[in-house]
């Protein structure tokens, strides 16, 4: 268990230092949000007006949620870019060698993609908040709100890291940007599910993102909805993905690193 | 018979995909406080040998035992007490030394109090003092190496595995490197297992030689030994005419045992001592055979390869950078 | 002449075959816009029936984007190709022969043209399977391809001035995502009188990108707007102008250096 935590901890800083003193690091993984909250609730905050759009909290409060999700799923995806150049530097071969407990690695990792994220969800919150966005909920709703951000964010970055685990190379970017760009744009994103029509209401009802985001959303205005299924969902994923990561460890081990 | 400070290898294999045999069954065994020369062209199963022995990839076949654990069954008790600098450096460009080494010795467990004390001695030992708040980045080749060498010895390691460690160092740095290698040896009792392609290296630093070609060990032993296995010294000649070639053969041959030469030469392992020589030169010019080329070589190790693989280890060298290299699976 | 056509030719040869050997580039730039697309027009459907919006199917009002991507892609793919060429020395060969440096950019940017018209083709006719209905018939629909290839010659052109003012692959790819939000922030989504936020409808009003789409929407939801397809067709060809004047510049200076 100690030897678990020093190398857990030893990767998570090593991670974080470069992350934080590295300008080319940090920008895109905070600046992506940003952008694609002003895009959205800022370009089209309209939307707002179409016929059954009732959210009570406002379209800025609305977007902000898929913005808020929107980046600890990718935030999570970044992770795994860092974890695959590793591997193309042949950095990596160094932590296998030095971690008795290689599984500390993988903790590593996992624990500088949420403290990365908690840093660029404070920021979002922030702008959003000054941007005008309305919160209906409680404290409890608001603790809630974050709780789901950070599951999402665990079970993209075990996602991602599988994925490089697996692959080794940078070039297993877009394998890992794509099903979790499809996951997310595949659900309610400018509108709720009800305002959603034909294929993509279709698509959307069985998308796992949909319970998160409407979850969400309630937890937001004060008025949760479909939040047990959308926490059960999240746990669950978490679960498979821990597994998914762990095989792909024992992989990369298999080969060689 | 386990051994904390010691390697032993039976029957190790390593294939890849397609069926090639980067290791294809060795034996060696490595004693305490020993330097043991691993020697053998690009492509020889050196470093994969190595990468098995580190924990750093499963054998397909075969037993290992470092430090006195099994490499498959006990790989993190082997890891805790070896250390390694392989033949790519995988320095972190973003960091400085003095942060490699505060990443290495907290992911060792290494008592906060104690990791400040280690780095500093560290970097002195390797003269890395002035660099260390610099990334690594702005290193030289040579400076890379000697980070690596001090993050391997964080953990006070009982054995160290050093994979090609002076490839691509100017002489300077070499000499350097090898200075320190005999040290933790010698004074500290560190076992070694050093990989190298240069002879020179294996001939002056190691206690013992394996040979490797082609994934099998080919010869081991003490340096001496084996240069005196190959004994006697051997004259080469290389004919001022190609078409003298089967003359200069048959006249050569009087003087000892044909061997196999350089493409041009022929060369002889003389009977007789090296005044044999002038005897050479006396028959070649009653012949009327001139040569172009004419050189007495004292056995080499690069002799006893090219005995026991009718290949020169310089030229294997040459050969094995256009074949392919087996792919990690 | 006849030897520089010849020669450009050659180049225009080469370039459309090392455009079309690169099929993750290709597939990445055939698909993602369509993918945008289906999300878009799919999520936002709702969005037609905001009170004042000029057509009641947000799949014909977002079709315009696609071409406008498409133009993107030119931009960073022009961009590396050359790139490598100045990297590997094969810019500098090529100076050695009697082309004229505007000749060597045409040739050099034909087969991101030759791309373009055929992933224009593409989209165009993905949206007419999907039920698009062009306001302007079919004349309209071949206006829209040669204001699409002209966007697309603009932007190609931009990519190669970027790649012959810096010499690198990865300057040109990092420009990408700046590029990528100059097209956001737009009246892609929304028409620019119906953007609430002061100064996204600011921006979007100075943004020429919106007059691009502008231009080519108009040939799908409205018919023939003379104004928009004025501005379109302008700022089209100003861009294109403008940019390969640039690259041209740029490719001399190049060869000066070296």
């Amino acid at each position: 268990m100690k030897a678990f935590r020093s190398v857990a901890l030893a990767v998570a800083w090593r991670s974080l230092h470069n992350a934080f003193t590295n300008p080319a690091i940090l920008l895109p993984s905070l600046l992506f949000p940003l952008f694609f909250f002003t895009a959205f609730a800022g370009g089209l905050s309209r939307v707002g007006e179409v016929p059954g759009f009732d959210f009570p909290s406002g379209y800025t409060a609305f977007q902000f949620v898929f913005v808020f999700l929107q980046s600890a799923a990718f935030g999570g995806v970044f992770t795994g870019f860092a974890i695959a150049r590793d591997f193309e530097s042949g950095f990596t071969r160094r932590l296998f060698l030095a971690a008795t407990r290689r599984s500390g690695i993988l903790a590593g990792y996992a624990i500088s993609a949420l403290v990365r994220w908690i840093f660029t969800a404070s920021v979002v919150t922030a702008v959003a908040l000054v941007a005008g966005m309305q919160v209906g909920g409680s404290g409890v709703d608001l603790f809630g709100l974050v709780v789901l951000g950070l599951l999402v964010n665990m079970v993209a970055v075990l996602w991602a890291a599988g994925v490089a685990m697996r692959m080794r190379t940078m070039q297993a970017g877009p394998l890992m940007q794509v099903p979790v760009f499809l996951t997310l744009f595949l659900a309610p994103v400018y509108v709720p599910l009800a305002l959603l029509d034909g294929w993509i209401h279709a698509v959307a009802s069985v998308n796992p993102a949909t319970f998160f985001l409407e979850a969400g959303r309630g937890l937001i205005s004060g008025e949760p909805t479909e939040t047990a299924v959308a926490f059960g969902l999240a746990l669950a994923a978490l679960a498979l993905f821990v597994v998914w990561a762990q095989r792909s460890l024992r992989r990369a081990e298999a080969s060689g690193a | 018979m386990t051994d904390e400070h010691g390697i032993e290898v039976a029957g190790l294999v390593r294939e890849f995909k397609g069926g090639i045999r980067a290791v294809d069954g060795i034996d060696l065994r490595v004693a305490p406080g020993e330097i043991y020369g691993f020697l053998g062209p690009n492509g020889a199963g050196k470093s994969t040998t190595v990468h098995m022995l580190t924990t750093l990839l499963p054998p397909t076949a075969g037993t290992a035992r470092v430090a006195g654990h099994d490499i498959v069954r006990e790989a993190p008790q082997v890891r805790a007490a070896i250390g390694a600098a392989l033949q790519e450096a995988a320095l972190d460009p973003l960091l400085t030394g003095r942060e490699h080494l505060r990443l290495q010795t907290a992911m060792h467990g290494i008592a906060r109090e104690e990791r400040a004390r280690r780095s500093v001695a560290l970097l002195e030992r390797v003269g890395l003092t002035d660099a260390a708040d610099r990334k690594v980045k702005t290193y030289s080749g040579g400076m890379k190496r000697r980070l690596d060498l001090a993050l391997a010895l964080v953990h006070d390691p009982r054995i160290v595995f050093l994979d090609e460690p002076t490839t691509g160092l100017d002489p300077q740095s070499r000499s350097a490197l090898w200075i320190e290698v005999g040290r933790l040896a010698k004074e500290e009792g560190v076992t070694v297992f050093l990989t190298t392609q240069y002879l020179e290296e294996a001939d002056v630093l190691a206690d013992r030689v394996g040979i490797i070609d082609h994934g099998h060990i080919v010869a081991e032993g003490t340096p001496a030994a084996l240069k005196a296995e190959i004994g006697r010294p051997s004259v080469e000649a290389v004919p001022a005419d190609p078409e003298d070639r089967e003359a200069v053969a048959r006249t050569l041959a009087r003087f000892g045992e044909l061997q196999p030469g350089s493409p041009r030469g022929i060369a002889v392992r003389l009977s007789g001592g090296e005044g044999a020589l002038a005897g050479i030169v006396r028959a070649l010019d009653a012949e009327g055979l001139p040569v172009e080329h004419l050189q007495l070589h004292a056995p080499t190790l690069d002799d006893v390869f090219l005995a026991k693989t009718g290949r020169s280890l310089e030229g294997a060298a040459e050969e094995e950078e256009s074949e392919a290299e087996p792919v990690t699976a | 002449m006849k030897v520089l056509l010849t020669q450009v030719g050659y180049l225009a040869r080469r370039s459309v075959a090392r455009t079309f050997r690169q099929p993750a580039n290709i597939v990445f730039s055939f698909f993602f816009p369509l993918l945008l697309l289906a999300v878009n027009s799919g999520g936002l459907d709702a969005a037609a029936r905001i009170p004042g919006f000029p057509s009641d199917s947000f799949l014909d009002f977002a079709l315009a984007f696609t071409f406008m991507q498409g133009a993107l892609f030119a931009t960073t793919n022009a961009g590396t190709d050359l790139a490598r060429d100045i990297q590997t020395g094969f810019l500098n060969r090529l100076a050695l022969t009697p082309l004229r440096s505007a000749a060597l950019l045409a040739g050099q940017l034909a087969g991101i043209v030759a791309l373009a018209v055929l992933q224009s083709i593409l989209y165009l006719s993905v949206g007419l399977a999907a039920g698009v209905r062009f306001e302007s018939g079919p004349l309209g629909i071949v206006v829209l391809l040669s204001l699409a290839v002209l966007i697309a010659i603009g932007f190609g052109a931009i990519g190669a001035f970027l790649a012959l003012r810096t010499g690198s692959g990865e300057a040109v790819q990092a420009l990408f995502p700046l590029l990528f939000v100059t097209l956001f922030l737009s009246s892609m989504n929304m028409p620019r009188n119906l953007i609430e936020t002061d100064w996204f409808r600011t921006v979007a009003t100075i943004n020429p990108v919106s007059y691009l789409i502008e231009g080519m929407r108009s040939l799908v939801i409205i018919g023939w707007d003379a104004e928009a397809l004025a501005l379109g067709f302008g700022l089209g060809a100003a861009v294109a102008v403008v940019a390969l004047a640039a690259s041209s510049f740029a490719l001399k200076a190049r060869l000066a250096r070296s």
